[in-house]
């Protein structure tokens, strides 16, 4: 997955999860949860959406790599 | 009108999901009732055929005025819903579970032993009525002789002697998920005229949004007009009474409720080397949530202190005979919803986990339905998602405690004489002190603190 395939990823997930969120004001320092006012059900389904369209489970160890906009990118794109 | 919560006085029909002459059954669906915080679906209280829709869409009534007629199977038309009674003795001041009027006469199985109805899906005979199909006269196919749709279109197709009946297309019967309904209200699409791509043909948000660009190309139609739901309040109405719903209930609270608090702190780490040893062999969509511990532990909790869970009238607490954990969910737009999970403290885990996520997603689309939120026996509020250690919360009257969760938070802990760091959630009780006093409450939290570090009956 290229960096702008993993942000569009990140970017249809967040909308679907909070539809009230311009995704243009987002910074890739953005905190998912903390700035989105995700809450831990929000984040699972986040990471639920994630999951699906990359086809792989993402283990709940690696939820921290999703914090932010540019590290989920940087770990959705492999890097 | 039923009370839909204990700070609901008046509410609106949104939509009838039934019409004269339509059989319903008791926890059928039947009208989309808006209040002040939401729409809701409202369940029939009884079993029979819809005589005579009283209240039009769009109405605005008071709680307690009789929506609609229904016919008990030999008995005289029931007044449906039952009414609420006076403003201070609505929701679960009275019996938690509607029950229908005294004047109903027990039910009797009609001549004719198995009574098919008895087994047979709502759906099916919804599709039997449309049909002109007579359940009685069917052998079902399903298991232990049930009819199924399948059974019922077997039998109209068989029989040119009963021509079905069209499929009523009046425009209240359209059927449309929440967010069709309010945004074909924003835009005036009339939802009669859109195709609908969902289950049984219903309109979803898509399909209402396809229907604009044609709309415009044909400006002739624009007339058609107003949509055939009645709007939903949009959103800065729905912010403001939202606000003036909880106020008015938390005034009452703070008003009539000597409420006292306590507070403890209960060590997570086995909790969450359990939860996460679980996880890591679950596919996301069935693992577990911090949030699903607490308040399975919440809630069997208060099946060992039965004198927080239950409801405070007459000048007397009378408890509860199961946990109906209410749940306070924060809304994106703003304000809140408190429905039910029912009978938590039996339910395992995993179900627990899945009723939750299914309520906050219904909360959100305006999706629940009205026995959830009118039953609540004790209430939690968790507000550790959003980052605060500790929550002390409003009681909702008629209930007698609210339980609050803070965030799961790493301190330093006193271990065995050491200092550890070790991850733990500050719980606190806001309780009745009519109903019970502080010794009470903190026997309450030390049960919750037992709970946790056993995750593995939880």
């Amino acid at each position: 997955m290229t960096p702008d395939q993993a942000r569009l990823l990140i970017e249809e997930a967040l909308a679907q999860i909070a539809p009230d969120v311009d995704i243009g004001t987002l910074t890739p320092d953005t905190d998912i949860r903390d700035d989105l006012g995700l809450d831990s059900l929000d984040f699972l389904r986040f990471v639920e959406i994630l999951s699906e369209r990359t086809g792989t489970q993402i283990a709940e160890d690696d939820y921290p790599q999703l914090a932010t906009l540019a590290s989920g990118i940087k770990w959705l794109a492999g890097g | 009108m039923p009370a839909l919560g204990a700070d609901m006085d008046e509410g609106t029909v949104l939509e009838w999901l039934v019409k004269p002459g339509d059989e319903v059954r008791k926890g059928d669906v039947i009208a989309v009732i808006d209040t002040a915080k939401s729409a809701i679906d409202v369940e029939s209280f009884c079993t029979g055929t819809v005589e005579q829709l009283l209240i039009s869409v769009g109405e605005t009534v008071p709680v307690g005025t009789v929506l609609a007629m229904i016919a008990e199977p030999e008995a005289q038309p029931t007044a449906q819903p039952p009414p609420a009674g006076p403003a201070e003795h609505r929701g679960p001041e009275r019996p938690p579970r509607p029950k229908a009027p005294p004047r109903r006469k027990p039910k009797r199985v009609p001549a004719g032993a198995g009574h098919p109805a008895a087994t047979t899906s709502p759906l099916t005979r919804k599709r039997a009525h449309e049909l002109g199909v007579d359940l009685a006269k069917l052998r079902g196919t399903g298991p232990e002789g049930t009819i199924t749709r399948a059974d019922v279109e077997r039998a109209a197709a068989g029989s040119q002697a009963a021509p079905p009946k069209p499929p009523s297309r009046a425009p209240s019967r359209v059927r449309a998920t929440p967010r069709a309904r309010r945004l074909a209200a924003e835009l005036g699409v009339d939802l009669a005229g859109v195709t609908g791509s969902g289950p049984d043909g219903s309109v979803k948000e898509a399909d209402v949004r396809r229907a604009v660009p044609a709309r415009e190309a044909a400006p002739a139609r624009a007339a058609v007009q107003p949509a055939a739901a009645a709007a939903a309040r949009s959103g800065a109405e729905r912010v403001q009474s939202m606000r003036q719903a909880i106020g008015r209930l938390m005034a009452r609270s703070k008003r009539e409720i000597p409420h006292y608090y306590v507070g403890n702190t209960a060590d997570m780490t086995r909790a969450l080397e359990w939860m996460r040893e679980r996880n890591r062999e679950l596919e996301v969509s069935e693992r577990l949530v911090p949030a699903a511990l607490l308040l399975k532990a919440a809630a069997l909790a208060a099946r060992k202190v039965p004198d927080l869970n239950g409801y405070w009238r007459d000048d007397q607490f009378s408890p509860a005979d199961a946990v109906h954990l209410g749940l306070v969910i924060s809304l994106r737009g703003g304000g809140l919803l408190t429905p039910a999970i029912h009978n938590a403290a039996d339910l395992r885990l995993a179900e627990l986990m899945s009723q939750m996520r299914d309520l906050v997603i219904r909360a959100r689309a305006g999706r629940l339905r009205g026995s959830e939120l009118t039953d609540a026996t004790i209430t939690v509020t968790n507000l550790g998602d959003q980052g605060v250690e500790s929550v002390f919360g409003v009681i909702y009257p008629p209930q007698v405690a609210l339980v609050g969760f803070g965030k799961v938070t790493e301190r330093p802990v006193a271990v065995g004489g050491l200092i550890g760091v070790r991850p733990v959630v500050v719980t606190t009780l806001a309780a009745d002190h009519r109903a019970s006093d502080a010794m009470t409450g903190a026997r309450y939290l030390a049960e919750i603190s037992d709970l946790l570090q056993r995750p593995e009956e939880l």
